[in-house]
């Protein structure tokens, strides 16, 4: 590895690591950082004089990912943290989340940002309620690359039969759940208390052939790169500096905004949504730089050909797409907040850069995260995972969730409280 | 399909510009910390970007210690000129005077009593949204935070009750009194400041450039001495028993004199400080914040008060 990294042109991927506390989660981070060189030295002083204090011998990696005082008080971790490493080829955010049941909710909004997610294993027990439910979660998530990490191989005298029975347990779990065939799964044996395979192979599994863990992050396809997206452009704000001194500003109207998927160049015939004026792209701004086409992933300012009365919560497309403003929804709803769903109230709906209040029509049933089962419901509690019928007084603009992660999303809000209390994906 | 990503640079800015956007969407009267600081000059540029050719839909805040560095407070003067946009400061003398910031001593840090200063200026101007340049790899209390942040109407930030974020869908709603921070550049790290800087050639004040300076050495810290105010008069005297060394240093971060300290270098150019950045030893605030090193949660406890 260079430690020398200046590099510009790096891409980015964001990942995420389930697990609890007990598969060494907070180790493979710790692992993670410290052998790509993240941690600087006045950081492992700290946490060395911690783990003295804690009467360890050894320096405790894992503390390096507990953040809040209350948190370490309890030796847990209660909330998503984010982490950052680069490597000289590429940058990476984890998002890393504590693995228990009561903490559905933290685990989906990891994997909301995600796009792989290592799935921990003890190799002493194997494939267990905890994994099958991480498992779940990403699948529903939307997370394209699963990586289980057979950790703590050094506890099983690193031993391949071992490794490939759990890779047996899961790959058999993972087919009945639809997962394999809808996602790239991988395994690696590890130990990331010893540092195998995550960024040095070592000596200690020469039957492994394949790749280590940093091997997997660096060559793993970032997002949106896979798959041809439809344009998708929700209006975040309308720039019109009419009042200013320079005339040539006065009929000056752009739309600002970050392209959420697909490309737009200028030239292309577009459509607003939801009054469906067709225009053309005039011009396409980043700071005072024209481009001619822009990317996913890129804000930018679109200023059309027509003079269209356009405002925060439209969605600009190309002419043609297939999207649909509809007023009736059904969704996939984790629910996120301490208080529990009430279906006869009335909530807030945001999509994109749009709201809508919204009342629940119907529960389907509700998902058990450990058996899969499905079951009657007619509340939804905090971690709580359903299917629901929602109708909105505005109409908004959506995709399928697997279609399009940005168009197919939603957070429910509590205009009482103005908290998000739930998270939403477009079936 | 082999389509190109982004560069992460160009993700990070894309992300920033994008919450810079969403906090003019969503409130009514934002407002934008900048101290002259390097992070906070990265979010002018990102508004720029953002908004241009308009103005921007926030005016400017500093709440300024009255112990900050002269190059510095120039700097962000002739930066806000510059842009053409309005510049609000407020000052924790002012606060002092009023009685509502007392000092334990005549030499105690000013740092932490900006978040009166700050809580008394959000009221006064009715703000329901500060736009900050704080930075989730900065210290451990940080790496939770959201890039909304909401804050009650004490300002208290409660690390229990804070609004899960989910996708890109940010929730930067409050009721009347409370308030929204906001972190467009959450996901930067220091290295990822310093090429943003480079690439966008960025103007900085001098002293994030090696520079001499007399300092001494207190309590294993570098610490500058006679520096001299806006005013004209100087702080940070030297202690008797104190020997005055001469010293290429540079800040690594810059804020309330009494507590960041230099770090010696030679990196006179951006793309040196870039140089040294990555094949740095010591994080930011480990070796410059001296108000940092009292506990591993100090910096927790300080935004539960209501800190930035």
């Amino acid at each position: 590895m260079n430690a020398v990294n200046t590099q510009h042109n790096d891409s980015l991927l964001r990942f995420m690591t389930c697990g609890s506390v007990d598969d060494g989660k907070s180790t493979l981070i710790g692992r993670l950082l410290f052998d790509t060189k993240t941690i600087l030295a006045d950081t492992l002083t700290q946490i060395s004089n911690t783990s003295r204090k804690r009467g360890m011998e050894a320096v405790d990696l894992s503390l390096l990912t507990d953040g809040l005082q209350a948190e370490r008080e309890q030796g847990i971790t209660i909330d998503v943290a984010y982490r950052y490493f680069s490597t000289g080829t590429r940058k990476y955010i984890i998002a890393d989340a504590p693995g228990h049941e009561q903490y559905t909710r933290n685990m989906v909004t990891a994997a909301s940002t995600a796009n792989l997610a290592i799935i921990l294993i003890d190799a002493r027990r194997g494939v267990l309620t905890q994994t099958r439910r991480h498992s779940y979660l990403a699948h529903l998530v939307g997370i394209q690359h699963i990586v289980v990490a057979v950790n703590k191989m050094d506890l099983v005298n690193y031993d391949q039969a071992t490794y490939d029975k759990i890779c047996a347990d899961y790959l058999a779990f993972a087919k009945e759940i639809g997962l394999a065939q809808a996602r790239d799964i991988r395994f690696i044996p590890m130990s990331a208390l010893m540092g195998d395979m995550l960024v040095d192979r070592l000596d200690n599994m020469p039957w492994y052939l394949g790749e280590t863990l940093l091997e997997i992050l660096e060559t793993a396809p970032a997002a949106h790169t896979e798959k041809d997206e439809e344009f998708r452009f929700p209006v975040q704000f309308v720039c019109r500096p009419h009042a200013s001194a320079d005339a040539e500003l006065h009929d000056f109207r752009g739309f600002m905004g970050r392209i959420e998927s697909g490309e737009i160049s200028v030239g292309d015939t577009v459509t607003v949504l939801p009054n469906g004026y067709q225009s053309k792209v005039k011009s396409i701004q980043l700071g005072d730089v024209q481009m001619q086409t822009a990317q996913t992933e890129q804000s930018v300012t679109l200023l059309l050909e027509d003079e269209i009365d356009t405002s925060r919560g439209d969605m600009i497309v190309k002419a043609g797409s297939t999207i649909e403003a509809v007023k009736n929804i059904e969704a996939f709803v984790c629910w996120l907040s301490e208080t529990a769903m009430s279906p006869a109230r009335t909530y807030v709906i945001r999509h994109t850069t749009r709201e809508s209040k919204a009342k629940v029509g119907s529960i389907s049933y509700k998902v058990d995260v450990n058996t899969l089962e499905e079951q009657a419901t007619t509340d939804l509690k905090m971690n709580d995972i359903a299917r629901i019928h929602f109708k909105l007084a505005q109409p908004l603009m959506v995709d399928s969730y697997s279609a399009n992660r940005a168009t197919g999303a939603f957070i429910i809000i509590d205009d009482s409280t103005n908290n998000t209390v739930g998270a939403g994906m477009l079936i | 399909m082999n389509k190109q990503p982004l560069s992460y640079l160009d993700w990070l800015e894309s992300e920033a510009i994008y919450i810079l956007r969403e906090v003019a969407g969503q409130c009514a009267n934002p407002v934008l910390l900048f101290s002259g600081g390097k992070d906070s000059l990265c979010l002018l540029r990102l508004a720029e970007k953002a908004f241009r050719p308009g103005r921007f839909p926030f005016p400017l805040m500093h709440i300024d210690t009255g112990h900050n560095y002269k190059e510095v407070i120039d700097f962000r003067d002739q930066r806000a000129a510059e842009l053409g946009e309005r510049l609000i400061v407020r000052s924790v003398e002012d606060s002092m005077k009023r009685g509502t910031v007392v000092l334990k001593s005549e030499d105690e840090s000013r740092n932490k009593h900006q978040s009166v200063t700050l809580l008394e200026a959000i009221e006064e101007f009715g703000f329901d949204c500060c736009i900050g340049g704080a930075r989730r790899d900065e210290e451990k209390a940080r790496a939770k935070e959201r890039i909304m942040s909401f804050r009650d109407e004490f300002g208290q930030w409660d690390p229990k009750n804070q609004r899960p974020e989910l996708w890109n869908l940010y929730n930067a709603r409050s009721h009347k009194g409370e308030n929204i921070r906001a972190f467009p550049i959450s996901n930067w790290t220091e290295m990822d400041v310093w090429q943003y800087i480079e690439r966008e050639n960025l103007g900085l004040p001098s002293i994030y450039y090696a520079h001499q300076r007399d300092i001494v050495m207190r309590g294993g810290s570098i610490v500058p001495v006679n520096v001299p105010l806006v005013s004209g008069e100087l702080t940070n005297p030297v202690k008797p028993g104190e020997e005055i060394i001469n010293m290429q240093v540079r800040f690594r971060t810059v804020g309330d004199i009494s507590c960041t300290a230099p770090v010696p270098s030679d990196a006179d150019t951006v793309s040196k400080i870039v140089l040294e950045t990555a094949t740095s030893t010591i994080t930011e605030r480990g070796a410059t914040r001296l108000d940092d090193q009292t506990s591993d949660a100090s910096m927790e406890q300080r935004k539960k008060e209501g800190y930035f």
